[in-house]
């Protein structure tokens, strides 16, 4: 009798157990309190381009108007080349924008925009985005293009008066766009201590 | 007068674990700590009454201030504690870091006003009823989120230091030792409890496509900073994190929001997280072409060097102090591995000759700073302090000759090697390469 009644409490609670973790599952199930992101929602926070021209923009630029967008804008921080001395001498060498070719395996590596970025769409990625540093994103799009054309026309990849657009900018060959060598998941072996 | 002790330290030569007087990490624990008896001074002489707290300090005679609302460092500790190495952002330098100041600290926890950080367009004020998350890309709908929203999820808590692959890069190329305090050489790695949901649960709710290899997060600083984070680690244990030591993130922490990517390079935990694209490529970001990657000897770079290595380095003693007097020390400092847990960490006094197995402090996390110590005495011999971790993978943190040849000297980032510091006769400490 006493172990009959024993079991019918085991069971009720094990069916009681039950019901509460299926409830669980179930509200977990609908822990779900993300809302729609519209377009708009996502125009005003996505700025990333890619190296195969994925979400350029439209608009157009060259060298030459970049010249001057240079000298207002960026000249302030940044030395032009090929060896003006600035007031202002970067300390983080990642803000070098011009010469160091060949420089990278040497104890002298100087990575610029010239002798280190691999992409060409990664100088209008982040110049867009970020720049000029106290007033980013206050350019146009073709703006932002003959800023990129002049940095890559005066690191010698492009010519003065080539055009730089969705079409064209993603084809723009970087003298360092073989120097990287992947190290996710692991480092290569080559590379690890012994 | 409170009662004197006079504590005598029995010392056996079979409790030495490795030259040049490293005891067994048990030491403490064993030594036969004899307390002698305290004399107490006879009553004097009543010959004129005074009030009873002559002698005593302003702050026990009269009662101090109020609990205040949110509690602040001690008066006496303020400027002591922090190290900002470049200048303001606001300035013309593109980059700010604050640094750790390891050696002034205890524990594993970093005070949330303390923990390191970097920031490349200076740290922005956001509004969190302004600020929304959108994941999109290869999903089957597009979502947002505000931090009121992702309060409604089921969090997950876990401790995980934080640390920026720049950490320990004067010791790249540097030819001679840096001297400043430790915060140079290792102050850009924190511990912190995280609280937040995990992104696997964002990314599943938006339906994320099986052929999504990358997710490109982006954050609303004024450089938009983005990093491009791979699948698999962002839906095994990375997490948006919206809590740091129990309260919301500060402002330098990513405030409303943040990834975080336990173990990876620090800069890929996007702060102030607005946009989560779902891809099958990575974007080639600055911070993960030109900038977060490690020139090689040979001319190449090594690209999305993602896994922070094992390390550990000794925390006290340390240059910023001098050991006046011969006697017991306790050898103290911070292991950790970016993989997983601490199995592991030796200490040498003679610049790695021997070795001694020191005692760690549990519980041991996974991808979070281990404390470690082990008992020191100290005879007025000169030494050379090391500790090397390693971790549950079987991976030993490297000597600084070894970590050169195999990468060079030009890597800048990833710096992990063995760190050393020597101690003179009389007892003045220095960071050398040894």
């Amino acid at each position: 009798m006493r172990g009959g009644k024993s079991d019918m409490y085991m069971r009720k609670t094990l069916i009681a157990a039950l019901l509460l973790a299926g409830s669980a599952v179930a509200m977990a199930q609908e822990s779900r309190f993300g809302e729609p992101a519209t377009q708009a929602d996502i125009d005003k926070r996505f700025w990333s381009v890619f190296p195969d021209g994925t979400n350029l923009p439209d608009g157009q630029g060259t060298a030459v108007a970049g010249a001057e967008i240079f000298e207002l804008q960026c000249h302030a921080c940044h030395k032009n080349p090929p060896d003006e001395a600035s007031e202002f001498e970067p300390e983080d060498p990642a803000d070098v924008l011009f010469g160091g070719h060949g420089t990278i395996g040497t104890d002298g590596a100087l990575a610029t925009v010239g002798s280190y970025w691999p992409y060409s769409t990664t100088v209008f990625n982040y110049v867009r985005r970020a720049m000029p540093y106290t007033s980013p994103m206050s350019l146009t799009n073709s703006e932002y293009y003959s800023i990129t054309a002049y940095l890559l026309y005066k690191n010698d990849i492009i010519e003065e008066d080539t055009v730089l657009n969705k079409e064209t900018l993603p084809g723009i060959k970087m003298p360092n766009s073989d120097g990287f060598i992947n190290a996710y998941p692991e480092v290569p072996e080559k590379y690890r201590t012994k | 007068m409170g009662q004197k002790q006079n504590k005598t330290m029995i010392v056996d030569a079979t409790d030495q674990a490795a030259g040049n007087g490293l005891m067994n990490r048990r030491f403490f624990l064993n030594s036969a700590l004899a307390t002698g008896a305290a004399v107490v001074g006879g009553s004097a002489a009543l010959a004129q009454e005074t009030t009873v707290g002559e002698g005593q300090e302003d702050w026990t005679l009269y009662p101090g201030d109020d609990a205040p609302e949110y509690g602040e460092l001690s008066q006496f500790e303020v400027g002591r504690v922090k190290k900002f190495v470049a200048p303001p952002t606001g300035g013309r330098t593109a980059s700010s870091a604050g640094r750790t100041p390891l050696h002034l600290l205890h524990g594993t926890i970093t005070p949330s006003g303390l923990h390191f950080e970097v920031t490349h367009h200076g740290i922005p004020d956001v509004d969190p009823d302004k600020h929304q998350m959108v994941v999109h890309g290869m999903v089957k709908q597009p979502l947002k989120w505000g931090v009121e929203q992702l309060e409604n999820y089921p969090t997950v808590t876990r401790q995980h230091f934080l640390e920026c692959s720049g950490n320990g890069r004067v010791c790249w190329a540097q030819p001679k030792p840096d001297q400043n305090f430790m915060y140079m050489t290792h102050g850009l790695v924190s511990g912190s409890e995280w609280t937040g949901v995990p992104l696997s649960t964002l990314l599943d709710e938006a339906g994320v496509s099986k052929d999504a290899k990358w997710v490109i997060a982006e954050g609303g600083d004024s450089g938009s900073l983005s990093r491009s984070i791979p699948i698999d680690k962002a839906m095994n244990d990375s997490m948006v994190a919206i809590y740091q030591n129990g309260e919301r993130l500060r402002p330098s922490q990513g405030y409303p929001m943040r990834i975080l990517n336990p173990g990876f390079e620090g800069n890929t935990s996007v702060k102030w997280v607005r946009s989560l694209y779902v891809t099958d490529k990575p974007v080639m970001s600055r911070f993960e072409t030109s900038k977060y990657t490690d020139k090689l000897h040979d001319g190449k770079s090594l690209q999305f060097s993602l896994e922070m290595d094992v390390k550990s380095v000794i925390t006290r003693p340390s240059n910023a102090v001098a050991l006046e007097k011969k006697g017991m020390y306790e050898i103290t400092g911070l292991a950790w591995s970016g993989k997983g847990k601490i199995a592991k960490v030796e200490v040498s006094a003679d610049g790695g000759k021997t070795w001694a197995e020191a005692a760690v402090e549990g519980p041991v996390q996974s991808i979070m700073l281990t404390r470690f110590r082990i008992p020191w005495m100290y005879e007025g011999r000169p030494a050379v302090l090391q500790s090397r971790a390693t971790d549950e993978f079987g991976r030993v943190q490297p000597t600084r000759k070894a970590l050169l040849a195999a990468r060079g000297k030009q890597a800048y980032y990833h710096y992990h090697a063995i760190h050393s510091w020597s101690v003179n006769a009389r007892g003045k400490i220095r960071h050398v390469y040894a």
